[in-house]
């Protein structure tokens, strides 16, 4: 069979504003297979799929390199509209229902199938009628099809997320010519045997000769479920491989990569003393309700001197442990730090009790961007220690000069580029804006160090800069740092043993060393444990 | 140059600052030119900023506490109105001046503003508690909140037991008139305060000391901690509570300064004007105040000191000059309250339409 293929993409690139997210990526699914598209988060799958759909994204950005074939056919496919008639579908991760709607309307949405009226033969086809039994039988259709038994003419609000999953899908091959299904993360939000069902009606979609490109980071679904896999990793294109030829640790592995570049020179010598009876912090059934990285009863120890890593893949709930603690987001458990304990749903404690912590939202939650370098290095010393005030009986007054000194000391020990201690915090580039969040963290001379996602959105210069100087800090001071990164790169090079957060929940901890299949699973949530 | 320099240069003016700053100076050629005596006015002008300059300072803490502009100050001002009518009713000035003669204005002052800012504070409280109920929608919710503290005043106003002869209604024995004189307390007592002429123009000493003081005062105390911790809840919330700091309580404490500033400000007006104004004289004071320090160069979202003197100077210069230079040109016509309308309205829909849509 000369088309074999359904789908065939190659040599795709995609820059967004000179970041090449995408270089020369090839995606093959052959008719009627269930294709797995794999990759860490940032490794180019949402891109790819951007561009397969012809979402406006791309092409109001500059278009992309490559060619698309579909059916046997080069195809150009500039908006979402040409892709759905090509017979292209997409299940989406977030629903695209409407709620007030039945799902038999949803389902028909845009595609309702009418009868002629009166006032249609005089004003046009905007005034037919809906065909209601038509439309309502076809649904039952394909409701019949993926085995949902929900009744057509039921209500979309009030069900089950499980169930707005599979009306999405109903919707999908209702579709009269779809060709290709894609599936998005779709058991991310579903629970276990939810997500069986859906893995199953997979395999009757693709039985009846629709080939399904499904998205994941779940290994063990992929080696259950798919016929073919293709991985990626930071927009370049692994390999291709059929599912029955390998195993979930070589997927793995081919997933997370080893990275040539050393992000620390390790040249200090250590000689730190951490001993596992001294314990800086621990966490002792730890959930944190922050929205997309809930933490589900985490229990951690962190040892005093040490950096401790905690990874994981994107939504899984690693950023939620740092703004748990620090009472940005409600948490509940017990959490010990240096033999207090400390009171998460009141603000401010852990910083009282000497708990310093930089942001992932560099932006949002880390400067004031129309204040000054040196009100962003004092604000949160003054506040919580009552550092650079002077003092008149109750009134207090700010010391201009101390805190112009010591912003000017941070400056030059951080090597802060800027104009002098008064430019704004906002004017700086990313990476100056990251030391100057971690200038004020230093300034409170903290007993524990909390950074999250320290070089994220920053060069891999000023990287290099802020890596070095958190293990600065930690050797020189013994300072102790967890530090919270989606860069498993960064946490190896850095950090004494390496947490993994999966779904909310601890995977396991592993040292620096260990191999990129552990970490790779662990991330997947396929094994539980490890031990460092 | 340089096209480039100017526009940036406009961009810092700011379009509408520009045309109104023009304007005022137009207007004050013009009446130099037509004869009008421009000494006279610009007295007037200088005595008007003194008077207005610490109701406007209202706007600083809410703008700076995340609130924006405080259309609602009227409920600071019901306050400042009521601490003027009762050291009338009590009779302070004069019981003081019989024990030390030349204090009873002073202790009358003292007394409206203690108990003008001592209630103002609590009104504030509630004020601001009520503003962490609605964040997103505050500038609309403050000029509800304004309009109503007027009229809910003016059914106070009109039955309160007042028995004072110079406040009540004659003939109903009760309520408070129109128009009550100052004169028996504190009447121009900071206008005139070690006041001076220099060629031609009065130099009201004494209100003058009295507004530096008050802008001195506000800048001090955004140099404290609390006042700092304010700025930063405005500036950026979630800045703030990631640095510990209760933003809610924050934006309690700024509102309840501004509040305190209209209360305060208000007795210094009622002073230096001579009557005391209830019922809805007081309305529009909230507009006059925003637009003001919008004038002044301030954004909803930002505003300093600075902003609030030049606004206030140029406000009610304008205010000052343009009747007199509208009746030379236009004999006949009342164009120059039209003109305060057109500009006072003009700038503060000019900065709402600069504001970037919720709270951050």
């Amino acid at each position: 069979m000369e088309n074999e293929y359904v789908l065939k993409m190659e040599g795709i690139a995609k820059e967004y504003y000179g970041n090449r997210v995408l270089k020369g990526v090839e995606l093959k699914v052959k008719r009627g297979e269930i294709h797995a598209l794999m990759g860490e988060n940032g490794a180019g799958k949402s891109t790819l799929m951007n561009i397969l759909f012809g979402m406006p994204v791309i092409h109001s950005t500059g278009g992309f390199e490559g060619t698309i074939e579909f059916d046997g056919k080069p195809v150009n496919i500039d908006n979402p509209h040409t892709a759905m008639e090509l017979g292209i579908g997409m299940v989406h991760q977030e629903f695209m229902l409407i709620p007030g709607f039945t799902v038999t309307e949803n389902v028909k949405l845009g595609r309702e199938i009418t009868e002629p009226t009166v006032a249609s033969s005089i004003f046009g086809k905007s005034l037919e009628k809906l065909d209601k039994p038509t439309m309502a039988a076809d649904t039952r259709k394909a409701l019949d099809t993926i085995g949902l038994g929900v009744e057509e003419y039921a209500m979309v609000a009030g069900m089950p997320v499980g169930y707005m999953q599979f009306v999405e899908i109903a919707r999908e091959i209702d579709k009269t010519g779809i060709k290709l299904l894609i599936f998005d993360e779709p058991t991310a939000v579903l629970t276990e045997t939810e997500a069986e069902r859906l893995l199953d009606t997979m395999r009757v979609i693709a039985s009846k000769g629709i080939a399904i490109i499904f998205i994941t980071h779940r290994i063990n679904e992929v080696i259950d479920v798919t016929d073919s896999m293709t991985v990626l990793r930071d927009g370049t294109f692994v390999d291709r491989l059929e599912t029955k030829d390998t195993t979930a640790a070589r997927i793995a592995e081919l997933m997370i990569g080893r990275k040539v570049e050393k992000l620390v020179d390790d040249t200090d010598e250590d000689n730190r003393v951490i001993s596992d009876d001294d314990i800086m912090l621990s966490l002792k059934d730890f959930y944190v309700e922050m929205p997309g990285e809930k933490v589900k009863g985490v229990d951690l120890q962190v040892r005093r001197g040490e950096v401790l890593g905690i990874g994981g893949l994107a939504g899984q709930g690693k950023v939620g442990i740092p703004n748990g603690i620090l009472g940005l987001y409600p948490a509940e458990g017990e959490i010990i730090f240096d033999g207090e304990k400390v009171e998460p749903s009141k603000l401010g404690d852990a910083l009282h009790k000497g708990i310093a912590f930089v942001s992932e939202d560099r932006r949002g939650v880390g400067l004031l961007l129309e204040e000054s370098i040196e009100q962003n290095t004092i604000f949160t010393s003054m506040q919580i220690q009552g550092k650079f005030l002077k003092k008149f009986g109750p009134i207090t007054q700010f010391d201009k000069k101390a805190a112009k000194e010591h912003t000017l000391n941070m400056i030059k020990a951080l090597d802060i580029r800027c104009t002098g201690p008064d430019q704004y915090a906002g004017r700086l580039s990313g990476g100056n804006q990251q030391k100057v969040c971690l200038a004020r963290a230093i300034t409170m001379e903290p007993k524990l160090l909390v950074v999250s996602e320290p070089t994220r959105g920053i060069d891999i210069g000023a990287k290099k800069l802020v890596l070095e100087l958190l293990a600065k800090m930690n050797r020189e001071q013994g300072m102790t740092i967890i530090m919270v990164s989606s860069e498993l790169n960064e946490l190896r090079s850095l950090c004494d043993r390496i947490a993994i957060v999966s779904d909310g929940k601890l995977a396991g901890i592993f040292a620096p060393d260990a191999s990129d299949a552990e970490y790779g699973l662990a991330m997947s949530g396929v094994t539980e444990g490890g031990q460092a | 140059m340089t096209k480039e320099k100017f526009k940036k240069a406009l961009d810092v003016i700011g379009l509408p600052r520009l045309i109104v700053c023009s304007f005022f100076f137009a207007i004050v050629i013009t009446a130099a030119v037509s004869g009008i005596d421009v000494a006279s006015y610009f007295s007037s002008t200088l005595k008007y900023w003194g008077m207005w300059a610490i109701i406007v300072l209202a706007m600083i803490p809410s703008i700076k506490c995340g609130i924006g502009p405080n259309f609602g100050v009227s409920l600071g001002i019901v306050c400042g109105l009521l601490g003027s009518l009762l050291a009338i009713e009590l009779n302070i000035g004069a019981s003081v001046d019989a024990v030390l003669p030349g204090f009873g204005p002073w202790a009358a002052i003292l007394f409206a503003m203690v108990f003008a800012g001592v209630s103002s504070w609590f009104v504030g409280v509630g004020y601001g508690k009520i503003l962490n109920l609605v964040k997103g929608s505050e500038m609309t919710v403050t000029t509800y909140i304004g309009y109503s503290a007027i009229y809910l005043m003016c059914i106070v106003w009109f039955r309160a037991p007042f028995r004072s002869g110079e406040i009540i209604w004659p003939v109903i024995g009760a309520g408070v008139r129109n128009s009550v004189s100052m004169e028996s307390s504190f009447g121009s007592l900071f206008n005139d305060f070690l006041g001076f002429s220099i060629g031609g123009i009065y130099i009201p000493t004494g209100i003058l000391l009295v507004m530096i003081l008050a802008c001195l005062c506000v800048h001090l105390y955004f140099r404290t901690k609390t006042g700092i911790a304010i700025t930063a809840a405005g500036s950026n919330p979630t800045f703030a509570r990631a640095s510990g700091i209760n933003v809610d309580k924050m934006r309690v404490k700024g509102i309840a300064i501004s509040t305190m500033l209209g209360a305060l400000g208000i007795v210094v007006y009622t002073q230096g004007f001579g009557y005391l104004q209830a019922y809805t004289a007081p309305l529009q004071m909230g507009f006059v105040c925003v637009a003001s320090v919008l004038i002044g160069g301030a954004t909803t979202t930002k505003a300093s000191i600075a902003h609030v003197l030049i606004g206030t100077f140029i406000y009610q210069g304008l205010i000052i000059f343009t009747p007199p230079v509208s009746n030379h040109l236009l004999a006949g016509t009342d164009i120059s309250d039209t003109m305060r309308q057109i500009i006072q309205n003009g700038v503060i829909l000019y900065a709402l339409t600069q504001t970037k849509g919720g709270s951050d």
